[in-house]
């Protein structure tokens, strides 16, 4: 079909339709796609902003064959017909990746023994690939309060990387948001400004939106670290979600419900809060069978130990803002 | 006597009112325009004109207007930008306190030319008393037919508003100037689509400076190649320079293109020369985003040749030895200024100005404005000079919008030409040449935050 | 809590700028309307706000949070906003900070007991040929070339006339 568009991905190529990002195309094409902390594919509008999935156009396209004058975010750049792309075979790339993470963990608090989504956190993981063996960030760290936002969702903001997903989530997802981001700058935090409770049926997706253990499922936690439960996939009759989920478990007890997340990380299933947090029995499911872990993850791979970086010099210390 | 064509009638009496503005030949681009030219010719005079984006980034105007997305059936829209934020620029306030008009009457020039029938006008919010003047000499304007329908008789429609910012530096980036007038945070968007065809709610939209608006009703009235012929080589037509820092005369002074840098710090008829008779010792030529070059550098480049004021001259050299034009923000130091605590203040001011989107901005900006400090108040390292080098180098070109960059270059520009005095501040680390000092930075103690 | 019928008014200008459906445009300036009537913005005013265009309260939240003008917490009669960023500084508005900290006797981002001044900084004002200066909301005004006389003088001047 002459309308596809070809694009070569670190010298594998492949035919994608127009409006395919470069993203999109290089998931596709397998292998080592670049990774993903604020692009969601099923929320509209995610991505752009955390800026690790840069990439090097080599070649904008067969027409204009001169490279693009700088890297590019691979989640919102779209491919034009010959367009040839570096991504794990650019040293540029890699150094501007490793330069990303090191941004991201300056201010993340080095929490990962005591935090929930450890083992599946993708900060966790893209830090294994791309972080230094020792921060050369000396300065203190931003500090916030955890809070609980309603009976369900907990925030505990010193995680977060503002990556955006629970935003746009709960702008998609539930008719009216009552979080937000607040303030700006390295001083930005996800919020609800007066304290209110996210109420809303759908308002538990939300936490397995973000990349980070910065949203957490209050119902969940400390009950036990993740690589000790087993997941299952189960289902059940539901009149307001697909009712698919995983329950995690350890022996006969649930001690947690998400929805299912797919190769890339991501949900496309969204599941309401009453299949999340309301049914922690296991006779309230049909179980399907164990589920298929990402071979990637932390919890895959089995390489969960302590975070590489090393703490900072004065963690505790307060971070000066207005 | 040099050229004047935004500033010619500065000295009129009353000139901010509109018969006055009238009387000295005021809105006669409006008539000429609408009555005599159709949109397409305005677009390709202002083409011949080589007219450049006088925000800072120099973008042929023309050009710019050219690629607004005509096919489209939504309206299009043009926008002022008048949020001028970026530090040592002070052009814009100047002109639209002085002669409110001349923006109004290129506003309706260039909203005609580009089939605008709604314009706004965004102007900083701290500038309230601006905005009020503009306020009032828009309805003047309405009142003498040139706004509203069937202007002049002409058929052509316009409504033209102003709109106040709230406080960042953010929204003068194009498209956070957008999110803010659409009653958003001002994030920057990403682009591609480019204002031109997804620009205010949506629809094809173009952004200009204050002063390049200004520049078309001058246009209009002698044409584009009289423009061209003004100016030297691609810098066509004058510049508003705004003057600041140690020098005698700070102010805003309209050159002609290509005047030598050291006849604009020296001569009389513009800064005067170093205040208190003190010696040059660097320039930022164009805001405070733009490289900082020491006295040898500003004045002539890397090759020898005298330095212009001139798009090309400033940019001579590169990085290396050269900087930019930018907004035409011209900020001097003089012998005793410390360009190591300048430079923690400016890096302070991007910190506090990021919009916080995106990550290498957002914890870059602040990294190394914590850094800075340090070595500023004695506490600094050796090798913190070159981790601000690579933190500077990580955020340069890999943000969502350009803050990233302006962030990043004054760092690599000031260590690269005054490396030395960031060594003295660590090895010395009581010595900082400020705290000898009286008046310009007096004091070492650290009292700039909060 | 209920905004004037005069406000409301004024507000229903504003929202006649921008194209129907894109009343979320006005927020700036009907918060800066607020701001000026009230000398900030309460958690009710922003709500009232919210209702009028038809937003989410969080939507104006997030605006007011993210501009510096905007006044979160009450102020002082006066908000005496100082420009600190380089150019003012290398004409000595470092050194008039600190004056005007010692003469108030208060903080950056205090305000006096009395009630009657908060002191403020803020980033170039584009008057930097025209340094040091400092600005005093609703209306914005700015005080250019200062001195310690003329701070003298401003801050005499408004204790008196309140
Ligand atoms: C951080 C940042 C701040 C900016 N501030 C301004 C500004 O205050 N005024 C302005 O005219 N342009 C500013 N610009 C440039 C605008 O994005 C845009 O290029 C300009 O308004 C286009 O108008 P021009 O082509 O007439 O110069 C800024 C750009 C950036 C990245
Ligand atoms: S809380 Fe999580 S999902 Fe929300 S912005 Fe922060 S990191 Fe992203
Ligand atoms: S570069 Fe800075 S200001 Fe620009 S979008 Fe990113 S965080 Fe915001
Ligand atoms: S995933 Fe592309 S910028 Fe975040
Ligand atoms: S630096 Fe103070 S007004 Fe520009």
């Amino acid at each position: 079909m002459s309308d596809l568009l070809k694009v070569t991905i670190d010298g594998k190529s492949i035919e994608v339709p127009p409006g395919t990002t470069i993203m999109q195309a290089a998931r596709q094409l397998g292998g080592k796609y670049p990774p993903a902390m604020c692009y969601y594919e099923p929320l509209k509008n995610t991505g752009g902003k955390c800026r690790v999935c840069l990439v090097k156009v080599a070649q904008t396209s067969e027409a204009n064959p001169r490279p693009m004058p700088k890297l590019v975010a691979s989640c919102i750049t779209r491919v034009e017909h010959g367009m040839v792309v570096e991504n794990e075979t650019s040293p540029e790339v890699l150094d501007a990746r490793n330069g990303v993470v090191e941004f991201l963990l300056i201010n993340h608090p080095l929490d990962c023994p005591v935090c929930d989504q450890a083992g599946e956190c993708d900060l966790q993981n893209l830090s294994y690939e791309h972080g230094h063996e020792q921060t050369r960030y000396e300065e203190g760290r931003r500090e916030f309060e955890r809070i609980d936002i309603g009976p369900y969702v907990q925030l505990h903001m010193t995680r977060c990387i503002l990556c955006y997903r629970c935003v746009y989530a709960a702008d998609q997802l539930t008719g009216q948001r009552v979080h937000g981001v607040l303030n700006r700058g390295d001083v930005s935090e996800i919020g609800t400004y007066i304290q209110q409770s996210i109420e809303n049926e759908f308002s538990g997706n939300i936490i397995d939106v973000c990349p980070v253990g910065a949203l957490t499922d209050k119902t969940y936690r400390f009950k036990q670290r993740v690589w000790f439960s087993k997941p299952f996939d189960a289902h059940r009759d539901c009149d307001k979600c697909c009712g698919k989920v995983v329950l995690w478990m350890k022996g006969d007890a649930i001690i947690r419900v998400t929805a299912r997340k797919n190769e890339f990380g991501e949900v496309t299933d969204f599941i309401c809060n009453d299949c999340r947090f309301e049914h922690k029995q296991a006779s309230d499911w049909s179980i399907e069978g164990p589920r298929d872990i990402i071979p990637e993850s932390v919890i895959g791979a089995n390489k969960y130990e302590l975070p590489v970086v090393s703490p900072a010099v004065n963690v505790d210390a307060k971070f000066v803002s207005e | 006597m040099a050229t004047k064509i935004l500033l010619e009638n500065l000295a009129v009496e009353g000139i901010r009112a509109i018969d006055t503005y009238m009387a000295n030949g005021g809105y006669r681009a409006v008539s000429k325009a609408l009555k005599e030219m159709s949109p397409d010719q305005l677009v390709e005079e202002v083409k011949a004109s080589g007219l450049r984006g006088r925000g800072g980034a120099g973008f042929p105007t023309g050009m710019k207007w050219s690629f607004l997305d005509k096919k489209s059936d939504k309206p299009r829209y043009l926008v002022c930008n008048a949020d001028e934020s970026e530090p040592g620029t002070f052009k814009d306030r100047y002109l639209m306190e002085r002669i409110p008009h001349l923006l109004i009457e290129g506003m309706i020039t260039a909203s005609y030319a580009l089939g605008a029938n709604t314009s706004y006008i965004y102007v900083r919010g701290e500038m309230m008393s601006v905005i009020r003047l503009l306020e009032r000499a828009i309805a003047e304007a309405y009142a003498k037919g040139f706004l509203g329908k069937n202007i002049l008789g002409s058929g052509y429609d316009l409504e033209l508003y102003v709109q106040p910012g709230g406080g960042a530096y953010i929204c003068g980036e194009e498209t956070a100037l957008l999110e803010s007038l659409e009653g958003k945070r001002g994030n920057p968007r990403n682009k591609p689509p480019f204002p031109a065809v997804s620009g205010l709610y949506g629809c094809p939209t173009v952004i200009n400076n204050v002063e390049t608006i200004a520049s078309v009703p001058w246009i209009v009235n002698n044409g584009g190649a009289a423009y061209a012929s003004i100016g030297l080589g691609k810098s066509t037509g004058t510049k508003l320079i705004s003057a600041c820092g140690n020098i005698r005369q700070p102010g805003v002074y309209e050159i002609e293109l290509g005047l030598p840098v050291e006849e604009f710090i020296y001569s009389d008829a513009y800064c005067g020369g170093i205040a208190e008779g003190r010696e040059l010792k660097a320039v930022v030529p164009g805001g405070s985003s733009v490289p900082i070059l020491p006295k040898e550098l500003i004045l002539k480049t890397a090759a020898g040749e005298p330095r212009l004021m001139s798009y090309e001259s400033l940019a001579d050299g590169g990085f290396v030895s050269g900087s930019m034009l930018g907004s035409g923000g011209f900020i001097v130091f003089d012998e005793r200024a410390c360009i190591v605590r300048n430079l923690w203040n400016f890096t302070r001011f991007y910190h506090h100005e990021s919009c916080g989107q995106c990550s290498p901005c957002r914890e870059g900006t602040g990294w190394m404005e914590k850094v800075l400090h340090r070595i500023e108040h004695g506490h600094g390292k050796m090798s913190d000079i070159d981790l601000l080098v690579d933190v500077a180098k990580h955020i340069e070109g890999k943000t969502i919008c350009p803050l990233g960059d302006a962030a990043a270059w004054p760092v690599g520009s000031a260590i690269r030409h005054f490396r030395d005095e960031f060594e003295a501040h660590v090895k010395h680390p009581d010595s900082c040449l400020a705290k000898h000092l009286h008046g310009a930075y007096a004091h070492a103690v650290p009292i700039m935050e909060p | 809590m209920e905004f004037s019928q005069e406000i409301k008014r004024e507000f229903d200008q504003i929202v006649a700028r921008y194209p129907q459906g894109r009343q979320k445009s006005g927020l700036l300036p009907i918060l800066h309307r607020v701001q000026a009537e009230y000398g900030w913005l309460s958690t009710e005013a922003m709500n009232a706000v919210a209702e009028y265009l038809n937003l989410n309260p969080i939507e104006v939240y997030e605006v007011a949070t993210f501009y510096t003008m905007f006044h979160l917490e009450p102020v002082g009669k006066y908000v005496l906003e100082v420009c600190r960023t380089g150019p003012c500084c290398l004409v000595g508005a470092e050194t008039l900070l600190q004056y005007l900290q010692r003469k108030l006797n208060i903080g950056i981002g205090e305000t006096t007991p009395d009630g009657l001044f908060t002191l403020k900084t803020v980033e170039c004002l584009a008057s930097c040929g025209t340094g040091p200066v400092l600005q005093i909301g609703p209306e914005y005004l700015y005080h250019e070339h200062l001195t310690e006389q003329k701070l003298d003088q401003l801050i005499d001047r408004l204790r008196s006339e309140s």
